[in-house]
Parts: structure tokens; C-alpha cells; sequence
């Protein structure tokens, strides 16, 4: 009863997989590569986790469906917190957004981040020399 | 191996394959950088297929572990990239 439920859930996982590294390879910059690649595989991970605690629900053991649920959470908080830190790190370090965006409500922001960080290397340059 | 099995395994290989031609090609660090933390969450995939199929629950600890570490790797990517020391 309980098999063909997770081998749907499954399969739509996968379909969201392919269609996530789709994404990555076609999209024009590096902001709209991230923003798809990880919503789509994060939940296309997700459904296989879940799909396979599905399954393994049914069984004797029941370790292999509490490990996969367990996963499953994991996966969902960390991966857009580590692709939301990629993003940042390449806004500060200087790529460009693609010629057809239409709003960029992080430069200010950056452009004082990028200052705090030249001031902080000036004292840490002039406490080395003092030092 | 099943027909969904074979299904399964051939589309997260074309998966991971797009991922490599994004880590080989990406113009920018930022790209190889969200292409190599895709590749790991697809591996977090290959694992529970794998638990799928022989149905042994180690490969679902394995999963676990790669996601932590994988995580970890990319946060410490992402400083680097922001021009930051890693202990601030």
C-alpha cells in the first residue's frame, strides 16, 4: 500500500532534481543559477528522503525512516542557509548582477559592508605596525 | 534492478553531470562554489537510492554525515569569497 505513495514521491523528487541542475546550467548569472538550483534540489532531495521513509516505514527496524526524516530536516534548513551565504560572499566580493535585473536592494548595504571591512584591514595594518 | 531503479540512477547522473559542466565552465567562483553545494545534496540523493535498493540503513548515516559536512565545506566557502577571516 504504502510502496507505489513513495515511489511517487520519488519520482516527482527526481523530476525536481533534473529540472533544478537544468537550471543551474541555463540560467544567465550566478544569483538566479543559486536561487533555482537550490529550491529545486532541496525539495527534490527532500521527497526522495521522504519517499524512502515511506517505505521503510512498514518495516520491523524502524531506524532506516527515523534517519531519513532526520535527514530530510536537515537538509531543508541547511541548504538554503549555505547557498544564501554563497550569494552574499559573491554580491561582497563583486559579481555583477545579469544586464536584465530589475532590482538590486542589497547594494548599499554591500557598499557598507566592503567599507567596514577596508577600515578594519587599515587598523589591523596600523595595530601590526604599532606592534 | 528495477526499471525505476534504472529511471532513478540515470536521472541523478544527468543531474550530477549538469553540475560538472556548471564547476567546469562557471565563469565566476560564486558559480563553481553553488554548482559543487548542489553536487553534494545530489549526493545526499545517490545515498538514499542506494539504502533503496539493498535496503541496508547505513547508507541513510552516510547521507547524514555528507550533508553535515557538506554544509560546513560550503559556509566555509562562502567567507572566503566574502574576503573574511574564518574565527570573525
Amino acid at each position: 500500500m504504502l510502496e507505489p505513495i513513495a515511489l511517487w514521491i520519488m519520482g516527482v523528487g527526481l523530476a525536481f532534481d533534473l529540472f533544478g541542475c537544468i537550471g543551474l546550467v541555463r540560467l544567465p548569472d550566478v544569483y538566479n543559477r543559486a536561487q533555482a538550483a537550490t529550491k529545486c534540489v532541496t525539495l527534490g532531495t527532500c521527497m526522495i528522503l521522504l519517499g524512502l521513509a515511506l517505505r521503510a516505514f512498514g518495516a520491523p527496524d524502524g531506524a532506516m525512516a527515523a534517519k531519513a526524516i532526520l535527514c530530510a530536516a536537515f537538509v531543508l534548513v541547511t541548504s538554503p542557509v549555505a547557498a544564501h551565504a554563497v550569494c552574499r560572499g559573491a554580491y561582497i566580493s563583486g559579481v555583477k548582477l545579469w544586464d536584465g535585473s530589475v532590482e538590486d536592494c542589497f547594494g548599499s548595504r554591500a557598499h557598507e559592508i566592503r567599507q567596514e571591512q577596508a577600515t578594519e584591514g587599515s587598523v589591523a595594518r596600523e595595530e601590526a605596525e604599532t606592534a | 534492478m528495477t526499471l525505476f531503479e534504472q529511471i532513478a540512477f540515470a536521472v541523478l547522473i544527468v543531474s550530477s553531470a549538469l553540475c560538472l559542466y556548471r564547476v567546469a565552465r562557471g565563469p565566476t567562483a560564486p558559480d563553481r562554489t553553488v554548482a559543487i553545494d548542489i553536487l553534494g545534496t545530489l549526493v545526499v540523493g545517490f545515498c538514499c537510492l542506494m539504502a533503496w535498493r539493498t535496503g541496508r540503513d547505513y547508507y541513510v548515516t552516510i547521507a547524514i554525515a555528507w550533508a553535515l559536512i557538506s554544509f560546513v565545506g560550503t559556509l566555509a566557502l562562502a567567507k572566503y569569497l566574502e574576503g573574511r577571516s574564518y574565527d570573525a
